[in-house]
């Protein structure tokens, strides 16, 4: 099978005064249609400046310096604003983290749905209506309420909303960039819930973006992890909740609070993050890595195959494990 | 426009028909007054008795039956002549209110949505508008432009578009950041709809009161161009000329021809004032208490 999207070697960075911030330092990954990505990382790996950069909606002073993004087999890195337009909101959608200022104040939600479709179907005003109604309907709206503006909704419902406008059109892709974070445990499961329900029936290929490593768990096919604008490992999802081979994976999975122990120690990993103007020559992760040698520090690690479909960015398993 | 700001002001205005506090009645006041002028203007020929242009009795006359506010130095009727002066006012208020509108509302759009070069040119001479002296300004181009209605209008516009280009560039730059203009863009919006649908309406709210403010204004910066013989060609009953005409006699203790426009010239200001003052205490809720 052909993959929905394959990202190669990007890299994004945001030029300030102090220099250019590395926020998206080489990263490559891939995946197939109708496939879920959960993209984890800490707050500032790079993990949402990824996700715009797909979507080529990264704002000045960011710039998407160089590699190569492939969508359905074209490289749209290259692709003018013009040709970018046409392709947001039709074949790759965002649904954003805070549903509370991600719509128009002043726009009926209904309106929000009908300018949606018409900047990408030039069919009558009456008929996207119809299939705006259809489209709350689908996300559990009631579509009597497509008149109410968006101030009179909660911010579960809004990110229903938010999630109507993002598969408006069928997109073949669909970034979610934290979007569940501001919702209380109970609606973040609903909506997750409603989430996989419509990329089942859609057949739509999701990014999940979030900080979030167990709701990730629940809906993801491919982890890929962050860390300091780097992607340190990426592997299916099961083979990366049961056996994390990269040292950062390993401790923030063991850093996940767990009810069912008796001890109430929480586990961390000790350290911050690098800063990414200046970062560290070697291995990012070297200065609060468990298992660091000599050699992290002076090199940057490679990014090893160990599988068909799971890497790792580490020196410990650099040559040890076959590659096939 | 479907957006309800228009109907928001409106059902505040006939709320506060009775009003609770007092700066409502701010509002209520405010709204007559400018009302009742512009009725005024509107209905002028049927409200006054005589042609305000005209020679209709002996010069100076004092306020009687026949001329309820006297006659001026021509012998022409004062009440009259005030009554179509309100037309002379309120047009050239609305035009320049509406040209300085129009023009610093695009502009600041523009500017704020664009950003770089552009908007720094922009910045720079509309700063430079606004830091001069307004009347100053206004003398200037009315000297320059000559006297009319549309040119006294456009030299007064002058003064108060950078009001409304810094306020709406302001506000459009921290708006065009905001997460929902954003999803526009995420949706393949283009940059037109996106300033147009979701970053106007957002910007719309904040114009009636700045608008109101310097339309009081407008009317005393035409009024000290009339009065400096810069405003409207002679005959045109104008209430700063005639205020001017008519403070030559007030040594003579004949007031009336100069008191009763001046009089209306602080009735208009007065009543645009408080409309502005109070609407922007009802829609800003941040002065309410």
């Amino acid at each position: 099978m052909k993959n929905l999207l394959t990202i190669q070697d990007l890299r994004v960075y945001y030029y300030l005064r102090e220099g250019a911030v590395r926020a998206v330092d080489g990263v490559s990954f891939f995946m197939k249609r109708g496939e879920t990505v959960g993209l984890v990382g800490e707050s500032g790996s790079g993990k949402s400046t990824l996700g715009l950069s797909i979507l080529k909606l990264v704002s000045s002073p960011g710039k998407i310096v160089s590699g190569k993004i492939l969508f359905n087999g074209n490289d749209i890195a290259g692709w003018n604003e013009k040709k970018m337009r046409l392709l947001r909101g039709s074949r790759i959608s965002m649904v954003f983290q805070d549903p509370m200022t991600s719509l128009n104040p002043l726009m009926r939600i209904e309106e929000h749905l009908v300018e949606t479709i018409r900047t990408h179907q030039k069919i009558p005003k009456a008929e996207a209506k119809k299939k705006a109604s259809l489209l709350l309907n689908e996300v559990g709206i009631p579509p009597e309420r497509g008149g109410d503006y968006p101030h009179q909704f909660s911010g579960g419902m809004r990110q229903r909303i938010g999630i109507a406008l993002a598969i408006a059109l069928n997109p073949d892709l669909l970034i979610a960039d934290e979007f569940t974070s501001s919702l209380d445990v109970i609606v973040q499961f609903q909506i997750l819930n409603l989430m996989k329900k419509l990329k089942a029936s859609h057949q739509m290929g999701l990014i999940f973006i979030s900080h979030d490593i167990s709701l990730v768990s629940e809906i993801a096919d491919r982890i890929a992890l962050m860390y300091a604008g780097q992607i340190v490992e990426f592997a299916p999802a099961d083979i990366f909740f049961s056996e994390p081979l990269h040292p950062y994976s390993e401790g923030l999975l063991n850093s996940v609070p767990n009810i069912e122990l008796s001890d109430q120690k929480l586990n961390y990993i000790p350290g911050m993050p690098p800063d990414l103007v200046r970062p560290p020559d070697g291995c990012r992760f070297y200065p609060r890595c468990p298992y660091g040698e000599d050699i992290c520090r002076r090199k940057e690690p490679p990014l090893v195959q160990i599988e068909k479909e799971h890497m790792v960015k580490c020196f410990r398993y650099d040559g040890k494990k076959s590659r096939t | 426009m479907k957006y309800s700001i228009s109907r928001f002001i409106v059902s505040n205005i006939i709320k506060n028909i009775f009003p609770r506090k007092g700066t409502e009645y701010f509002v209520l006041v405010g709204f007559i007054l400018v009302l009742l002028i512009i009725l005024m203007a509107i209905f002028a020929p049927f409200i006054a008795p005589y042609d305000p242009i005209k020679k209709v009795g002996e010069i100076l006359e004092r306020p009687s039956g026949k001329f309820l506010l006297g006659t001026d130095g021509l012998g022409r009727d004062v009440l009259s002549r005030i009554i179509f002066g309100a037309r002379t006012a309120v047009l050239v208020t609305f035009l320049a209110v509406s040209i300085s509108l129009s023009f610093g509302v695009l502009l600041g759009l523009l500017s704020g949505y664009t950003g770089g070069k552009f908007d720094t040119v922009f910045s720079l001479v509309m700063d430079a508008m606004y830091s001069f002296p307004g009347l100053i300004l206004a003398i200037v181009l009315a000297a320059m432009l000559g006297p009319g209605i549309l040119n006294t209008a456009m030299a007064i516009a002058v003064i108060y578009t950078p009001t409304y280009f810094r306020m709406v560039r302001g506000l459009v730059l921290s708006l065009k950041e905001s997460l929902f203009v954003e999803a526009a863009r995420a949706i393949g919006a283009k940059d037109r709809t996106i300033v147009f649908k979701y970053i106007f309406p957002n910007v719309i709210s904040s114009i009636p009161i700045v608008l109101s403010l310097n339309a009081a204004d407008a009317v005393l910066t035409l009024a000290a161009l009339s009065f400096l013989g810069l405003g409207l060609p002679a005959p045109t009953p104008d209430w700063g000329f005639d205020l001017r005409a008519g403070h030559a006699y007030l040594a003579s203790r004949i007031w009336w021809p100069s008191t009763f426009p001046g009089l209306m010239i602080v009735i208009l200001t007065l009543g645009f004032s408080l409309l502005g003052e109070g609407l922007n205490e009802i829609l800003n809720p941040e002065l309410r208490r």
